[in-house]
């Protein structure tokens, strides 16, 4: 393009300015890759929940359990497919900052119904075949190291005492937002050493359905079966479930989008006046370029090509900072184990970069289009 | 040959019949120019001169496209520039006019080489094209080994040349020059005033040109006053070639 150098030349014609400029956008863009990756971490649920699952808990609580006997009873009911429970342990692997989420699970149903969650068939086996086999999430398993044979003990907070663990397998989720944090071991290992007040209780159920449209009728359904009971049931869909839990933390997602609307605006507030300036300083070789023949709309277009290569420039940076910052995984080792910058997050961040652009290069490229070549000149 | 009394002939180049220019400045009505005629004919040299105000460098530009008029009408080769659109006035400015300014104007953060291919750009001349003629212009001003320098780079004289190379690099109708020898001494003065008078006399450049230096005036074929609005005749000046007004 011929014009290029002449757009390039007056970019970096203030290489300090310059600079400063592209790293605002830099800055701000990183910032809204952060923020971006939090409302993904906080929403994970939301993203990974299947649309074909249900999830039964205790109606008073999560954390009050379940017979074990409304398997049978939930798996009678038409449209239902499939179903798993889990129970929470809550165990503390060396120290307490080295959260994970442990779960005791029913290994005759959790492939089939986490089946995005992938083992492969011989750790499968071996974990079935193994009391104490234990299998990690590939990144809790990198989090710490542990490889296919290692020994880890959990120091039991709901049932004390130390418990032994074998590790035989390393899960894989399907997709990049699949939460690979989780470390699972057999119930049959939990029931051995859980007081009599606990045994025949699961924490929560969750039901694979044939039909999603169905999900209503069957979610009433379980409920009404187990009205008036000693455990009542409150079912929903995985991903309402997964809403609920975001909500009992706040509105993030309000909080996100206001951090993000005020760096927008003040960003914009910069990089216009730099632009205002920079136009400013050039009058009257603007004037120039007119007299000798370069159109209005030329001109419109340098400035505006100048406000939009900073902005592209600068947001390009700031998103790959974020995505590099992300690379590193979940820094609260666990808390966020949906930790990662979406494609869609990183387009969106462009597309804003632009539009910033396009806004603070848009009044002094006018400006500079209406600019009358005989006025810019007399002031020189 | 020059003429001021609106008699055109079909060799004119440059026909200005009844210009009228007024500004408004608050509630105060200022006539700048008042029914001014005038011919140029091709490769006539005139300078224009006259007190501050006396509305020359507004004359350049209403010739040059880059003012409109009140009244009256501006024809150059043919064209009535006019009542031409800004649009058309912009690519008719960059086919026809080369300008040439006291304050040089080069953009700084380009190179000579660069500052003189601006018009070119607009062209659809190839990249190789575009380098051959602005080689030659810089040969022509003096200036092939100071190509890659910046304005910074460059000393007033030379910094004039380049704007004479830029604004002929076109191969435009005519020159403008406003004061091309106002920012400069006498010697560097001297050398513009020579490399202009080379342009009209070897290579048949028309060439307007605005001063308030007698000495610099005197290199014209003829210089023009503008008067109360009009141009009077000042007469072949003293030492200057062959060719004056009617």
């Amino acid at each position: 393009m011929k014009f290029g150098r002449l757009i390039l030349a007056n970019l970096f014609r203030k290489k300090v300015r310059f600079a400063l400029t592209i790293g605002s956008f830099t800055v701000a863009l990183f910032l809204f890759g952060l923020l971006a990756v939090l409302r993904g971490a906080f929403g994970g649920g939301l993203q990974v929940a299947g649309v074909d699952r249900l999830v039964v808990i205790n109606r008073t609580s999560i954390i009050n359990p379940l017979p074990l006997s409304y398997r049978d009873k939930i798996l009678q009911i038409p449209g239902v497919k499939q179903i798993t429970f889990d129970n929470w342990f809550g165990g503390v692997y060396q120290d307490e900052r080295n959260f994970f989420p442990q779960f005791a699970i029913d290994i005759d149903n959790q492939r089939q119904v986490f089946n995005e969650l992938q083992v492969p068939d011989d750790q499968w086996k071996a974990f079935v075949d193994d009391r104490q086999g234990a299998i990690a999430g590939a990144s809790l398993a990198k989090r710490f190291n542990w490889k296919i044979g290692d020994r880890i003990p959990l120091k039991g907070t709901i049932v004390p005492g130390t418990w032994e663990f074998n590790i035989v397998g390393i899960y894989h989720g399907k997709r990049v937002q699949d939460d690979e944090t989780q470390f699972w071991f057999q119930r049959a290992y939990f029931e051995e050493r859980m007081p009599e007040r606990f045994k025949g209780q699961v924490g929560w159920y969750t039901v694979r359905i044939n039909n999603t449209d169905d999900a209503p009728r069957i979610s009433q359904a379980i409920d009404d079966d187990f009205a008036n009971s000693p455990y009542e049931t409150r079912t929903e869909t995985e991903q309402a479930f997964a809403t609920g839990w975001v909500k009992q933390m706040g509105n993030i997602e309000g909080l996100i989008m206001t951090i993000g609307i005020v760096v927008f605006f003040t960003l914009l507030l910069v990089t216009g006046n730099t632009m205002a300036i920079a136009v400013r300083e050039r009058t009257a070789e603007l004037a120039v370029l007119k007299a000798v023949g370069f159109s209005d709309r030329a001109v419109l277009c340098f400035v505006m090509a100048e406000s939009l290569m900073i902005a592209l420039v600068g947001g390009v940076l700031g998103l790959a900072l974020a995505k590099f910052f992300t690379l590193r995984g979940d820094p609260t080792h666990g808390l966020l184990p949906v930790f990662f910058l979406p494609n869609s997050a990183v387009t969106v961040g462009l597309a804003l970069a632009l539009l910033i652009g396009v806004a603070s290069g848009i009044l002094p490229a006018v400006g500079a289009m209406r600019l009358r070549v005989v006025d810019a000149l007399r002031r020189v | 040959m020059v003429r001021v009394n609106g008699q055109s002939t079909s060799s004119s180049l440059v026909t200005v019949r009844g210009l009228d220019k007024k500004y408004r400045r608050g509630s105060e009505e200022i006539h700048v120019l008042q029914g001014l005629n005038l011919d140029v004919d091709p490769g006539d040299f005139v300078a224009f001169m006259g007190p501050s105000g006396s509305g020359k460098t507004t004359l350049l530009n209403l010739l040059g496209g880059l003012d409109v008029p009140s009244a009256g009408s501006i024809s150059v080769a043919g064209d009535e520039i006019t009542h031409m659109s800004s649009g058309k006035l912009t690519q008719w400015r960059a086919r026809h006019v080369g300008f040439i300014f006291q304050m040089y104007n080069l953009i700084p953060v380009l190179n000579a080489f660069q500052n003189v291919e601006l018009p070119l750009l607009l062209t659809k001349l190839s990249k190789s094209e575009r380098r051959k003629h602005v080689e030659a212009v810089l040969s022509v001003v003096g200036l092939s080994d100071r190509m890659n320098h910046y304005p910074r780079q460059l000393s007033g004289g030379q910094e004039q040349r380049v704007t004479i190379a830029r604004a002929i690099v076109s191969d435009p109708t005519f020159l403008l020059c406003d004061e091309p020898t106002g920012d400069l001494d006498r010697r560097a003065a001297d050398d513009i005033m020579d490399l202009i008078v080379r342009l009209v006399r070897e290579h048949g450049k028309t060439v307007l040109m605005v001063t308030h230096d007698p000495v610099v005036a005197r290199k014209a074929d003829i210089t023009l006053h503008l008067d109360k609005g009009a141009l009077v005749e000042a007469g072949q000046l003293e030492g200057a070639p062959a060719g004056g007004a009617a």
